[in-house]
């Protein structure tokens, strides 16, 4: 893949990355929606959702409380769907390759958000005598700044990880020795076990809540018997 | 510009559209020295023109440094706050009250917030997103139904939110112990509970294949692994798990 053609991928991560934070929280960014979005700029988006679902099961897991430290699954999300949907179908490593590069890409970006605080933080820094004396430009550029510098940071996230991981998760699709069912069945697996267990971890508290968990796995037996 | 003398001031409807927008944007100098603080007074800012003196004034300035000092809270519940900040600063409540008020409100905002909005909702929403993948839904119905649904409770939370911070001023401790704030996250996490149940295994049925045999082994190595998961809570991150143990059969997959 070409600098040109990571471009319009590189943006659609900026915009992505920036609604985890800073601009609008409408979750746009989760992997759901990021991943059929990145798919449908290849021009698959079924495929795009597909590993957008299954991202979706892991973010469960690391859901954005205040100010920990969280993996960025926006721009993780785009280079997961534009990995996945640009490989020819039916491969069998073109699921679990593309999944690693988006996970990796989660844990670099999350880290780099952490980087963009402590600038911000710096920024903040030099510009703190101005802010307490109440300027509105020095508050407002501070703002500004920061949200520029973070469309920055998840676009130089999705354009690296992207120039790296396109190549690569093609080499790997090329020379995959597993067979499709059980490169899939361990996909499948992974994300079951991390969306069940990150589910009990956030909801165990609430009273019989497993109790309606049984009763709605009664409702996919059932559906599965009557189908 | 207009500017008021004293007393209570009515904000015309385009600086609430405008205080709302902002609030948008409410973490976009988000950092580990005044965490929410900048964002507060970046959403307040369109409001404390509306100070004796404007944009000039001395109360104004005084009021943007204040205002945008130190604040943690979670982002979609800020507009509680910035509303009722505003209509403090407005009346003209005396800096050292404003800043006790500041200091009490900040806590509460956060953990409701996140309990209702990260610990609920958003897991709620990605649920019945994976339901329906599960039951064959497309694209444009997967996300859709997430982002309609998610953001039909994310605008209103925001919306009410700065609305009855504007109403209240530093009453608005009460409208904590609104229903859906208190009890909210208990039904969401049924319902989220109840849908996980058919959603996860539908999705998991149709990322899997048709294959009836496979699915069975697979919903039984995922159980043990969410039994481990469960036990282990705290001590354990689900997708750093997930990394490693897709990073060993990438590896293996190459290797053979």
């Amino acid at each position: 893949m070409s600098l040109l053609e990571a471009l319009p991928i590189a943006l659609l991560g900026a915009l992505l990355g920036l609604d985890v934070v800073s601009f609008p929280q409408s979750m746009i960014s989760r992997p759901i929606v990021a991943a059929t979005l990145a798919g449908a700029f290849i021009g698959h988006p079924p495929a795009g959702l597909l590993i957008g679902v299954v991202l979706e099961m892991i973010a469960l897991d690391t859901l954005p409380f205040g100010a920990s430290r969280y993996p960025e699954w926006g721009s993780a999300g785009v280079v997961g769907g534009a990995l996945f949907a640009a490989q020819p179908p039916g491969m069998p490593g073109a699921l679990p390759a593309s999944l690693l590069a988006a996970l990796l890409t989660a844990s670099i970006s999350g880290w780099s958000m952490v980087v963009l605080r402590r600038v911000i933080a710096a920024r903040l820094e030099q510009t703190r005598d101005r802010i307490e004396e109440g300027s509105r430009d020095a508050l407002l550029s501070l703002h500004l700044s920061g949200m520029s510098l973070d469309l920055l940071r998840g676009a130089l996230v999705t354009v690296t990880a992207m120039l790296i991981f396109a190549p690569l998760v093609r080499a790997i699709v090329a020379v995959w020795g597993s067979d499709s069912a059980p490169s899939r069945a361990v996909v499948v697996v992974i994300a079951a076990m991390v969306a069940g267990g990150a589910l009990w971890k956030v909801f165990h508290s609430v009273r019989h809540v497993l109790w309606f968990f049984l009763a709605g796995l009664l409702v996919w037996i059932t559906l599965v018997l009557t189908r | 510009m207009t500017a008021a003398t004293a007393g209570s001031v009515e904000l015309p409807l385009r600086v609430r559209f405008a205080m709302f927008f902002r609030l948008l944007a409410l973490q976009g100098s988000w950092n580990y020295e005044t965490l929410n603080g900048t964002g507060i007074g970046f959403a307040m800012e369109p409001a404390l023109r509306y100070l004796p003196g404007g944009i000039d004034g001395p109360a104004y300035r005084a009021a943007l440094a204040r205002e945008s000092r130190y604040f943690n809270t979670h982002p979609y519940l800020a507009g509680i706050a910035v509303g009722a900040l505003v209509r403090a600063e407005l009346d003209g409540v005396e800096p050292a009250r404003i800043e006790r008020f500041r200091t009490a409100l900040a806590g509460p905002l956060g953990s409701v917030g996140d309990r209702l909005v990260w610990a609920s909702w958003l897991p709620f929403c990605s649920v019945v997103a994976i339901g329906v993948y599960g039951i064959g839904g497309s694209p444009i119905a997967v996300v859709g139904t997430f982002l309609l649904l998610y953001n039909a409770g994310h605008i209103l939370l925001r919306a009410w939110g700065l609305r009855i911070g504007l109403s209240r001023g530093l009453n608005v401790a009460s409208a904590l112990g609104n229903p859906m704030l208190r009890q909210g996250p208990e039904y969401i996490g049924c319902a989220a509970a109840l849908v996980a149940g058919v959603a996860l295994p539908l999705a998991l049925q149709r990322v899997a294949g048709p294959d009836r045999a496979l699915l069975g082994g697979i919903i039984a190595t995922a159980l043990v692994g969410i039994l481990l998961l469960a036990r282990l809570r705290e001590h354990a991150e689900g997708w750093r798990i997930a990394l490693g143990v897709l990073a060993v059969f990438v590896l293996y997959s190459v290797l053979t």
